[in-house]
């Protein structure tokens, strides 16, 4: 079989990292939605979750040792999704 | 020995059990000409309900339950799976030097998604309180409220949607995994660019139709009020979730038909495409500025002004791509040799079709005209021109071109062109006579009209027998072809793609070796004589 046998081997201290990463991220999403003012929590939201999905994506998804065009798509997706819903506001801000 | 032929199970279970693309592509094809012809019978009574409205033959909700049905089944069992379906599953492996689909239980996974997304709608006309009366678009909050059996419809729609993702997902994966040695992007034929644009809005845009209906039936089972505005929900956001797939789904029924008149038309001028690169990406841009431009369905809906006027620029934008495969299509026929037979007469008849549809859609891009014409017969009228101008006669134009790869037989050349006579007469007479009516104010989706009315709509039935009669014409042709037709040759027109270089029909697996390519598509005469 001629497949390919390109797998990349991930130490798990890296996991163990992004895992911390991700529990401290989640922390300053708690204190900013019961510490300080309501609007900044939602400015917390929009800043931080797409980090933390995006740590998901290319750790424990494995989106960093791939290949750029397959990276790329992965955001072609996503930003279409965006544009989607940012051009939804034309009309929603101004009804 | 041929697909047809060759396979482990012999009758009807060496289909419906069938990985290979080929047959999943004639699965497809059956099932879709049978649904079409249901929808044509249809359209045909609602036809005979505008002559006789002094007695009418049907009662006002059975005429609302025809045009939802006739919409429905047209539009998501016809031809929006339409040319990926059919001939996408047939000939892009075949195009780009494959044996078959990157995952073709998949393949074969969707053809059942779509029968059954087909069997629950077709469910929904007989059980319950009767079939959908919403319109196809089963916009809330009357989608909501309407006691008849819109639940079951909305569900075989969203169904129908995986078929479409799973197929979409498949030609995308296969695109980039499966190309022969040496086929790099600018050497791909440009039906398969058409679809990889069109994959890409199957995957991107139709999970948002999905959700949309799930929320319509969850609203009418629940009442969770996210589109009922006497619950604080927005009507609005309906439309415009409805819209942001129902858009592009416009572009997944267009882009594959440009794409086979692409390869028709320098087949039968006998020269190369002109502008190949132009014709690619006006497919891709095509499928990215075709997304951005739902809200052009909304302008008297209640939207915003300023909404109204970004979706109305965006909407001129995407004439500009459109507008360059026309014009490539006409500089390659500029100085060809053209030899106008069928496959060939149908394509010209869509270019000319398509043009009329997207000028009409021009002026509905424009706001003022748009509030005049809105829920018109212009609207019917120019999407028909659009989608069964366009699409549906790219499809008959596919279906004469690939016809004898697919079958192995030659059909009557005289009775194709024959056919084509009433098609052409009587689309005319029935979509133009409608573009007249809805520009005097006649009223889409009334089971009945006003006497100012009465001359157009009896040119516009007229015209709708005489297609009718067309297209039984049509397909008895080809029916009686593949029992009686002579043997085909490999290339019977003189194409030049990989499809033409193998054995017709195809063998199992298309290729004994697979071709290395090495130069681009649609060379006719490479030693410049």
């Amino acid at each position: 079989m001629g497949h390919e046998t390109h797998v990349h081997i991930v130490p798990y201290r890296v996991f163990v990292r992004v895992w911390l990463l991700l529990l401290v991220l989640t922390g300053i999403l708690v204190a900013t939605s019961t510490l300080w003012h309501e609007a900044l929590s939602v400015w917390a939201m929009l800043i931080v979750t797409p980090l933390k999905a995006g740590l998901v994506l290319f750790y424990f998804m494995h989106l960093n040792y791939e290949k750029p065009y397959l990276r790329a798509l992965v955001f072609l997706t996503l930003g279409v999704l965006t544009l989607f819903i940012g051009i939804l506001f034309f009309d929603i801000l101004d009804r | 020995m041929s697909y047809l032929t060759e396979g482990r199970r012999k009758g009807i279970r060496s289909w419906i059990l069938s990985t290979d693309h080929k047959r999943i592509g004639v699965l497809y094809l059956v099932s879709m000409v049978s649904l079409f012809f249901i929808a044509v019978l249809i359209g045909v009574l609602m036809r005979i309900e505008q002559l006789t409205i002094e007695t009418p033959m049907f009662e006002p909700q059975t005429y609302n339950a025809f045009f939802t049905v006739h919409g429905v089944i047209m539009i998501f069992m016809f031809v929006l799976p339409g040319l990926p379906a059919v001939f996408g599953n047939f000939f892009l492996p075949i195009m780009i030097g494959a044996k078959d689909v990157s995952f073709p239980r998949l393949n074969l996974l969707s053809w059942y998604f779509f029968i059954a997304g087909t069997g629950l709608v077709v469910a929904s006309l007989f059980t319950g309180a009767g079939p959908p009366d919403t319109g196809w678009t089963f916009y809330a909050p009357f989608s909501l409220t309407s006691g008849t059996n819109v639940s079951l419809g909305v569900f075989g729609a969203f169904v129908l949607g995986f078929s479409s993702i799973l197929t979409g997902l498949n030609f995308i994966t296969t695109i980039h995994r499966l190309r022969a040695p040496g086929m790099k992007w600018h050497r791909m034929p440009l039906f398969a660019w058409s679809l990889y644009g069109t994959a890409w809005i199957q995957v991107l845009a139709t999970p948002i139709i999905g959700i949309t209906l799930l929320l319509v039936i969850a609203e009418r089972l629940f009442g969770i009020g996210v589109f009922d505005p006497a619950k604080g929900g927005d009507p609005l956001l309906y439309q415009h979730l409805f819209w942001i797939y129902s858009h592009p789904a416009v572009y997944i029924m267009i882009l594959p038909a440009m794409g086979a008149i692409t390869e028709i038309i320098p087949t039968f001028a006998r020269k190369t495409i002109f502008g190949y690169k132009a014709i690619a990406y006006s497919s891709l841009a095509i499928a990215f500025l075709g997304s951005l431009v739902w809200g052009h369905h909304m302008f008297t809906s209640g939207m915003s002004e300023k909404a109204n006027l970004v979706f109305s620029l965006l909407t001129f934008i995407v004439a500009v791509p459109s507008a360059i495969k026309v014009f490539n299509w006409t500089a390659t026929l500029y100085k060809g040799s053209i030899e106008v037979r069928p496959p060939m007469l149908y394509a010209l008849t869509f270019v000319f079709l398509f043009a009329i549809g997207g000028l009409t859609g021009l002026m509905q891009g424009a706001l003022a005209v748009n509030v005049q014409l809105h829920d018109t017969y212009f609207i019917v009228g120019h999407f028909h021109y659009v989608m069964f101008g366009g699409t549906g006669m790219g499809f008959f134009a596919a279906l004469l071109y690939w016809f004898p790869k697919m079958f192995g037989k030659t059909y009557n050349e005289k009775i194709a062109v024959f056919a084509w006579v009433p098609i052409f007469i009587g689309f005319n007479m029935l979509y133009f006579a409608m573009l007249v009516l809805g520009y005097m104010g006649m009223p889409r989706r009334y089971f009945t009209h006003l006497p100012q009315y009465r001359t157009g709509h009896i040119i516009a039935s007229i015209g709708g027998f005489i297609l009718a009669v067309g297209l039984v014409m049509f397909f008895a042709n080809l029916v009686v072809a593949l029992k009686r037709g002579r043997k085909a040759e490999q290339n019977p027109w003189g194409g030049v793609t990989l499809e033409w270089k193998i054995p017709t029909p195809p063998p199992l697996e298309n290729f004994s070796i697979i071709p290395r390519i090495d130069d681009r598509p649609y060379r006719f005469n490479p030693e410049g004589s």
